[in-house]
């Protein structure tokens, strides 16, 4: 009997470590917190959103506080981009979004910059300023065909 | 073109066909007997836990070493390839996703069925032709519940633990390699790790593969070994045809559950 108790300790040690390693990758890595419904979602319209897609993630000064859910054109043929946030977030009515890069090829992601009126947005709202995505290749066309020095 | 062609060719390859479609049917029909018989009094617990300790737990020195030699490969080929874009800081997103993804699941399941199912084959085919499994029947003690179900349970829910530690030791692997040997930032490893990662496209689509590869092999192993030829040589062709069934099958699934997955 003895042994087989050992065996039964050894098995849940399995168990136990094999779980441990499914939560590690489930929690840690695979960020579950953020990955389902954050019921906070809000709208940003831009003029081009370069490329952002979805599950592109949400921050506020660098910290992920939220992601994309979807991307669709509206009747004005802009861009409509509908944020999913973390319900705990209090953003002031007069907030912005813009669409940014990490670093010079990385991924891009919505960056929210938070405005200073006592008034917050809520849910289903629309942000009222935005800046559109960057556009490296448009900055290089500028640059070949001279408009750039024609402004200066 | 032939004169090799002729009706006997052809009606053998008919045969052949159609013999490997009836072979279906039967490993689909005793697969629905190991599931009723999950169902079934009594509980086989113990039967279970013995079973996932030789599947298991003698497997985790393979898993766990395997997986920390697949990551440093990795993650050695990952800098050498990236560091040509100046990408080798996004080195934790490939050494992650590819082993979340594909190399997890996969090559655990490879390496299971070498280790543990082969095994299984061997020791029911042994049981059949020394008729063990007969003497059970004659205690009206039905192998099918008292045999294979515990042991094809066992492999099922094995392989998503062993999976999980396989792609943990990968990722150590590749860290130990990005950031100990080639230099590297730890931070950034594991930033671009960790933003790469996402839990319903890849920790999930990593864990379902390695549950329906378990049961895959679960019942390609214990199938063989059931229905092995009651010699020797039987049981050595069943253990064969088991791996290789298995492995096939399993690589297929594995492209099957990525298209539907989507992306």
């Amino acid at each position: 009997m003895q042994k087989s108790t050992t065996r039964d300790f050894v098995v849940g040690l399995f168990v136990l470590a094999g779980l441990l390693a499914v939560a590690y990758l489930s929690a840690n890595l695979g960020g579950l917190s953020y990955s389902g419904d954050g019921g906070f979602e809000l709208v940003a319209v831009f003029d081009d959103v370069g490329g952002l897609s979805q599950r592109s993630p949400v921050k506020i000064s660098g910290v992920k506080v939220g992601q994309v859910k979807g991307i669709q054109l509206d009747e004005d043929l802009r861009a409509r981009v509908a944020l999913d946030l973390d319900p705990a977030l209090e953003l002031p009515i007069d907030s912005s979004a813009a669409i940014r890069t990490a670093g010079l090829l990385g991924d891009q992601f919505v960056s929210l910059e938070p405005g200073a009126e006592d008034e917050l947005l809520r849910p289903g709202e629309v942000f009222t300023y935005t800046e559109s995505a960057l556009s490296l290749d448009k900055l290089v066309g500028r640059l070949v065909h001279g408009d750039a020095f024609e402004e200066e | 073109m032939s004169e090799a062609v002729r009706p006997g060719t052809v009606q053998r390859l008919g045969g052949y066909a159609s013999s490997w479609v009836v072979g279906l049917g039967q490993m689909a029909a005793f697969a629905g007997g190991i599931v009723t018989a999950i169902a079934r009094p009594p509980v086989r617990f113990a039967r279970v836990v013995r079973a996932v300790f030789d599947a298991g737990v003698l497997s985790i020195a393979l898993v766990c070493g395997a997986g920390f030699a697949v990551g440093m490969v990795l993650g050695l080929q990952g800098y050498t390839t990236l560091v040509r874009f100046g990408a080798q800081e996004s080195l934790g997103a490939v050494v992650g996703l590819v082993l979340i993804r594909e190399l997890g699941p996969v090559v655990t399941g490879l390496l299971v069925i070498g280790r543990a199912g082969s095994a299984t084959t061997a020791e029911i085919g042994a049981m059949v032709s020394t008729q063990q499994l007969d003497g059970l029947r004659m205690m009206s003690i039905d192998p099918m519940h008292f045999i294979v179900m515990p042991k094809a349970l066992a492999l099922t829910f094995v392989m998503p633990l062993l999976s999980s530690l396989f792609i943990v030791f990968g990722v150590f692997g590749g860290y130990v390699v990005g950031v100990d040997l080639v230099g590297l930032d730890g931070g950034s490893y594991m930033a671009s790790l960790e933003n790469a990662v996402e839990f319903r496209d890849d920790v999930l689509q990593s864990l379902v593969k390695a549950l329906v590869f378990g049961a895959l092999l679960g019942v390609i192993s214990t199938y063989r070994g059931y229905t092995s030829p009651p010699h020797a040589m039987g049981v050595s062709r069943s253990t064969t045809s088991a791996v290789v069934t298995a492995s096939v099958w399993l690589l297929l699934t594995d492209y099957v559950i990525t298209a539907f997955w989507g992306v």
